[in-house]
């Protein structure tokens, strides 16, 4: 595995290239670059229909420099598992002989709710692949409707903060647990603030034969109702305030690959984004604390099963 | 490019040509524009990391201009720039003015 110096990494071609039409500040395109970046691989990637697939591949014009097939919401996983299965046999008629790897690409929208069946088939037949979900928390291409990736207390257009209700009422869906409880070699959990680390598990990923899933934080401007220039910033925060933990569960045993030296309150997290804004009305003050008992919850449990292998 | 006929197409509408969206340029969308300050600068290459467009040029492993073909303007690049003693080596300034 190469080393992950910035000077060397910036002399490789753009996999992905300018020219895409993803929003200006989207987190999506930075997040697949650190992804290509780290596969030191020639590489076939599918895609579920999402901003990123609809924005990246807009008729005539790719911004993909690598074999990348557009699929259909549900299908990102399977249809990459027909061309993983295609490769290993090719490869036993002696017709390929190259190292080739596969990443599916999908939102939480084509991740945690729509191709999760088609995730979870893939990820028991044991096709050797990485799935990469890009978690915005909703539905952004079609205009901010829920998933269950999408926080408690957010505003989307269908859970909207009013009078009726303040935002989501339900906790997120927990995806990386439930995809390590599918007894995969590798799950993990990563943001391109911390692209060390994202880059890392990237690599460890492509050695590691068989399935595995990355779930990365992606901010989206759009949805979260922030600023074009914070999707570093505001996923900095995610992990700092432990509402996104940076964390691998490799072979069962799971371990936290980065642990905030302050960990902010996720507060700090939310307050610059406008989906959260109404959770700072007085009337609101029990759903923040919700929300935070939450957040400390999960990381307590996480660092305990760190704890017990 | 000039737009097509369905005739024209490809079967299965397959591009064939890899990173053709480089000849679409995105930097009209740009309402702010970045400006480098080269003495800022110590080369970290964050802003080349973090820049969702691929608009900073990079010459044998170093920061190189903006490429405002592309740049769409979003200030992440400014934002995370650490430069150098306290002083940014990027700046950004309303377009037009
Ligand atoms: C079966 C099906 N239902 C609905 C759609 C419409 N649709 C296209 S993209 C999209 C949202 C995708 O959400 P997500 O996967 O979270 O990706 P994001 O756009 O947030 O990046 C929807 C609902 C579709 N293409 N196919
Ligand atoms: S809507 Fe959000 S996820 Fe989609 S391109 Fe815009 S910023 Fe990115
Ligand atoms: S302003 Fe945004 S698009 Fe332009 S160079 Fe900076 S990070 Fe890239
Ligand atoms: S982030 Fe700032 S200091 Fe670092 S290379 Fe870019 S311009 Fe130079
Ligand atoms: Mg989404």
């Amino acid at each position: 595995m190469a080393t992950l110096n910035l000077k060397e990494l910036s002399k490789k071609e753009d996999l992905l290239t300018h020219g895409h039409r993803m929003c200006s500040g989207c987190g999506a395109p930075t997040v697949v670059k650190m992804v290509l970046l780290a596969t030191e691989y020639p590489v076939i990637a599918s895609n579920a229909t999402g901003c990123l697939e609809v924005s990246t591949c807009i008729s005539e014009y790719t911004a993909w420099k690598i074999p990348w097939i557009h699929t259909a919401f549900e299908n990102a996983a399977a249809t990459l598992s027909g061309v993983e299965t295609m490769y290993r046999s090719l490869k036993k008629q002696g017709k390929i002989d190259k190292d080739i790897k596969f990443i599916a690409f999908g939102g939480d929208g084509g991740t945690y709710d729509i191709g999760f069946q088609s995730l979870s088939g893939a990820m028991e037949r044991g096709h050797d692949m990485i799935y990469i979900c890009y978690d915005n928390g909703a539905y952004m291409n079609t205009g901010i409707q829920r998933s269950s990736a999408t926080p408690l207390g957010a505003d989307t257009t269908t859970c909207p903060a009013g009078d009726v209700i303040p935002g989501k009422l339900r906790a997120r869906k927990n995806l990386t647990k439930i995809m390590a409880a599918h007894n995969i070699p590798y799950a993990a959990q990563a943001s391109p603030s911390h692209w060390m680390d994202l880059m890392k598990k990237v690599q460890k990923a492509h050695e590691i034969p068989g399935p595995k899933f990355i779930n990365i934080l992606s901010p989206c401007n759009r949805g979260w109702r922030s600023k074009t220039n914070d999707a570093i910033t505001l996923s900095r925060l995610g992990v700092n305030s432990c509402y996104w933990p940076l964390y691998e569960i490799e072979n069962g045993v799971t371990k936290i690959t980065y642990t905030p030296k302050d960990k902010v309150p996720v507060a700090d997290f939310m307050k610059p984004q406008g989906r959260f804004k109404h959770l700072f009305d007085p009337q609101n003050a029990e759903l923040l604390k919700r929300v935070q008992d939450e957040v400390d919850a999960e990381w307590a449990k996480l660092q305990k099963e760190e704890k017990c292998g | 490019m000039k737009p097509k006929g369905w005739k024209d197409l490809t079967p299965g509408a397959v591009v064939l040509e890899g990173g053709s969206a480089c000849n679409f340029k995105t930097g009209s969308w740009r309402a702010f524009r970045p400006v480098w300050i080269e003495e800022n600068c110590i080369q970290c290459m964050w802003c080349w990391l973090y820049c969702p467009d691929m608009a900073i040029k990079v010459k044998d492993g170093k920061r190189a201009e903006f490429n405002y073909d592309f740049c769409k303007g979003c200030g992440i690049c400014a934002l995370e720039c650490p430069g150098k003693k306290g002083k940014k080596a990027i700046e950004m300034i309303e377009e037009g003015k």
